[in-house]
């Protein structure tokens, strides 16, 4: 199957067999052409032992920690074929990873992005309601990973809207504005979830005002973590939001993603699941051996995806940990894995003498 | 000294430092307390209380180096040191107040910092790591005792402070100001943080730094073993590496093999059993099994290896194909990440051997065959040469320095 044609299957709609088999295939061919176009890729495959010509299923390809796309260049197009290079959000003096794309990487970016979100919010565009600040997007020094998101979800809205000023306060005349013309409409609401929490949300308590956002669907993501000291468990943070503003609980998504498999999101479903489309999966390691875990099983998540072809990210070691909950039978009626997120790994705590003043003293 | 009396109320004001031993101190005394000759009896008697005390705990039990550090403070080993290290016609003394910079990883490490300053005659400050260890907190509880028994007159008590501090004190620069010698333990950065405080115009660092360490085994050698042998060699080797998450600078991470029709089989037996101790020994965290996996990809990257299958991420092995890049060291990974080379001769390890190497561990080779591999390579590295399974025993010389001869100063008389 070419990418066409598996971008053209609906995306939640395989049972585990079908999709096995379309991924073994595809995921064969990429592992091949990075082989070809990368010599990173080459040397690391080669180290590993496996034969090119005789690779096995795709739960036994190498898979590469992300953490190797922030210490090398590794890119399977020519250098002035980049249109686009994607970075990681970091701390200042944290390396970032980048990924490299291509004109085509690119836009199949895209088009699998919008078929798996449109399952959600329908093919035609609709207004949008951004949970941010303007500022975010306008100010290239600021430009981040959540400048990159809002813009790569804005294709989705046919008008824009940001819910906070440069300030970071409610534009609520602009609100009001915004939802008085689209009456009636299905809004998207977009953001981070830290900053739909600790800005919209809290800003909305806090100011008494209560816009009716019943016609709303958010989409979110970016992860809990920032959100561990407020101690707001997902079913609270849709209950507090339907608090506020009216918007139903299971038109509340939250998304697993990350930069270097853009594209290949995991939308959580109507029962609070994340689920693979036809285009990715999720396969949980035990780390001590990488033997693939049961279901139910904590463990290290590596992530699969059809798209990489500019930069050999199409099987990747990620550093959080998840579980697996189910395949194919999610109440939702959603085909594939539905897994949950539990966190990142824990930090190493080692002992030694080698340089740990500066760390860590 | 008027001057630095004064810093010191102002840093005990605002307690820039945790003072872990004795209870309270004043430094305007504490530092004018006298040197005294390296091997001093008063200090020789105070370690073999203080090993006497730790050996009569059962807590010690415990933790197996807390008890070799009791061991090497016996008074039996104390004098045996005293007749290696000490020259009859050399007149020597203290060289005034050593202030050590333990690491943060090692507990014990601070402890034998410590002795070595004592054993050359010096007042010590030792600044123990932040980071909480039983280790440390019992041997300090031992010494408080001898301290609060009274069976030990009080002039003759050792003078030693134990201090605790966080990276934004500035109890540093108010501690290298009274040094003789400071002593660092730790790596290059820590070396270069702590260098920006000043020492007294004739004071000097000696500097632990960042080392690299590796190992040669001979496969006949693993061969003729028997099985007891082999368990033997096994926890050995574990206490060499991963005892300290092989992140000891004298933990092996390269490891040659000389050629040998029964290499292959030798590689397997010893790497079996070490595997087998492993796995009942050690815990191994998740996010090492990354950091080894990274570890391993970003070698391949730069040069030529294969890696060999293992039963799971325990131990890492990856065989180089080609010739060891001189850069070798850096591609180093804590929790039990080896690399290896067959080698032809011992001849073919020198070129790689750099200042940064400090501990050659060996198995199954002369003592007499790896000191003339060092003496006729001409080598720039590589401190001490030792049997496996003794690398992380402690030793007056350490590094290449003589610790005792390094702290002390030579009086002539002429």
């Amino acid at each position: 199957m070419t990418l066409d044609e598996i971008l053209d299957i609906e995306p939640f709609s395989l049972n585990s067999e079908e999709k096995h088999a379309i991924l073994n295939d595809r995921l064969r061919q990429l592992t091949v052409h990075h082989y070809k176009n990368c010599e990173k890729y080459r040397r690391m495959f080669d180290a590993t032992g496996l034969d090119i010509n005789n690779l096995p299923e795709y739960e036994q390809l190498p898979f590469l920690p992300v953490r190797l796309f922030k210490e090398f260049e590794l890119r399977s197009c020519a250098h002035d074929d980049v249109v686009k290079t994607l970075t990681s959000s970091g701390t200042t003096g944290q390396q970032v990873s980048r990924i490299f794309l291509d004109r085509e990487a690119s836009s199949y970016q895209t088009k699998c992005l919008t078929r798996i979100v449109s399952h959600f919010l329908g093919t035609k565009r609709v207004p949008m309601l951004i949970l941010d600040s303007s500022a975010v997007v306008k100010n290239r020094a600021m430009f981040s990973a959540r400048g990159a998101g809002i813009l790569g979800f804005s294709m989705f809205g046919s008008k824009r809207q940001y819910a906070l000023d440069n300030d970071m306060e409610l534009d609520i005349e602009g609100m009001n504005a915004f939802l008085e013309a689209h009456r009636g409409e299905t809004i998207f609401l977009f953001g981070f979830t830290f900053m739909v929490w600790q800005h919209f949300y809290k800003k909305l308590i806090e100011s008494g005002y209560r816009p009716d956002l019943s016609n709303g669907i958010l989409i979110h993501g970016g992860g809990w973590k920032k959100l561990i000291s407020e101690k707001v468990s997902p079913s609270e943070f849709k209950q507090a939001l339907n608090t506020v503003c009216g918007i139903a609980p299971e038109n509340i998504h939250d998304y697993y993603g990350m930069v270097e498999q853009t594209g290949t999101i995991y939308m959580e479903c109507k029962c609070g699941h994340l689920h693979t489309s036809a285009f990715s999966d999720v396969i949980i390691r035990r780390p001590h051996d990488w033997s693939v875990a049961d279901f139910g099983e904590k463990g290290l998540i590596e992530v699969v995806s059809v798209l990489p072809t500019s930069y050999p990210g199409h099987i990747l070691l990620t550093e959080d940990e998840g579980i697996i909950l189910g395949e194919d039978d999610c109440p939702c009626g959603l085909k594939g894995k539905y897994f949950k997120i539990s966190g990142r790994i824990k930090n190493a705590e080692i002992r030694g003498c080698s340089d740990t003043y500066a760390a860590k003293f | 000294m008027r001057k630095s009396a004064v810093v010191v109320i102002r840093m005990q004001q605002n307690s820039n430092f945790n003072l872990l031993y004795p209870d309270t101190i004043d430094w305007d005394v504490f530092n004018n307390n006298k040197p005294s000759v390296p091997f001093a009896e008063s200090v020789i008697d105070y370690l073999s209380a203080l090993s006497g005390s730790l050996l009569k705990d059962r807590q010690s039990r415990l933790y197996p180096d807390v008890i070799t550090f009791a061991y090497f403070c016996r008074k039996s080993n104390l004098l045996k040191l005293k007749n290696e290290y000490i020259d009859t016609a050399e007149l020597r003394l203290g060289r005034g107040v050593a202030f050590h910079i333990a690491p943060s990883n090692v507990p014990v490490n601070f402890a034998y910092s410590l002795v070595a300053g004592m054993l050359s005659g010096n007042v010590n400050i030792v600044r123990v790591s932040s980071k909480e260890f039983p280790q440390v907190d019992l041997i300090i509880k031992h010494m408080k005792d001898i301290l609060h028994a009274g069976t030990i007159d009080r002039q003759k008590l050792p003078q030693i402070a134990l201090i605790s501090y966080s990276r934004d004190s500035d109890a540093t620069a108010f501690f290298s100001k009274m040094a003789a010698t400071r002593i660092i333990w730790g790596g290059d950065s820590t070396i270069a943080t702590i260098r920006k405080n000043e020492l007294p115009p004739r004071s000097f660092d000696i500097c632990f730094a960042d080392r690299y360490s590796i190992a040669v085994i001979n496969p006949d050698a693993v061969m003729k073993a028997d099985d007891k042998d082999m368990n033997r060699i096994a926890e050995d080797f574990y206490n060499d590496t991963y005892l300290f998450d092989q992140n000891a600078c004298s933990a092996p991470r390269l490891i040659f093999w000389t050629k040998s029709k029964s290499l292959n089989e030798a590689k397997e037996r010893f790497w079996n059993s070490i595997h087998d101790y492993t796995l009942k020994h050690y815990n191994l965290q998740a996010v090492l099994c990354v950091d080894k996996l990274t570890a391993f990809y970003r070698q391949s990257i730069d040069m030529d290896i294969r890696i060999d299958e293992m039963p799971d991420n325990l131990i890492v092995r990856t065989d180089i194909l080609s010739q060891v890049p001189t850069d070798i060291d850096s591609y180093r990974c804590a929790g039990g990440y080896f690399t290896e080379k067959t080698i032809d001769s011992l001849d073919e390890i020198a070129p790689v051997i750099s200042n940064k190497y400090q501990t050659m561990a060996y198995f199954g080779f002369d003592k007499e065959e790896l000191e003339n591999f060092v003496i006729s390579n001409e080598l720039k590295g590589i401190d001490r040469i030792i049997p496996i399974g003794r690398t992380t025993e402690f030793s007056l010389t350490w590094d290449g320095y003589n610790l005792i001869d390094m702290m002390s100063r030579i009086i002539s008389v002429k």
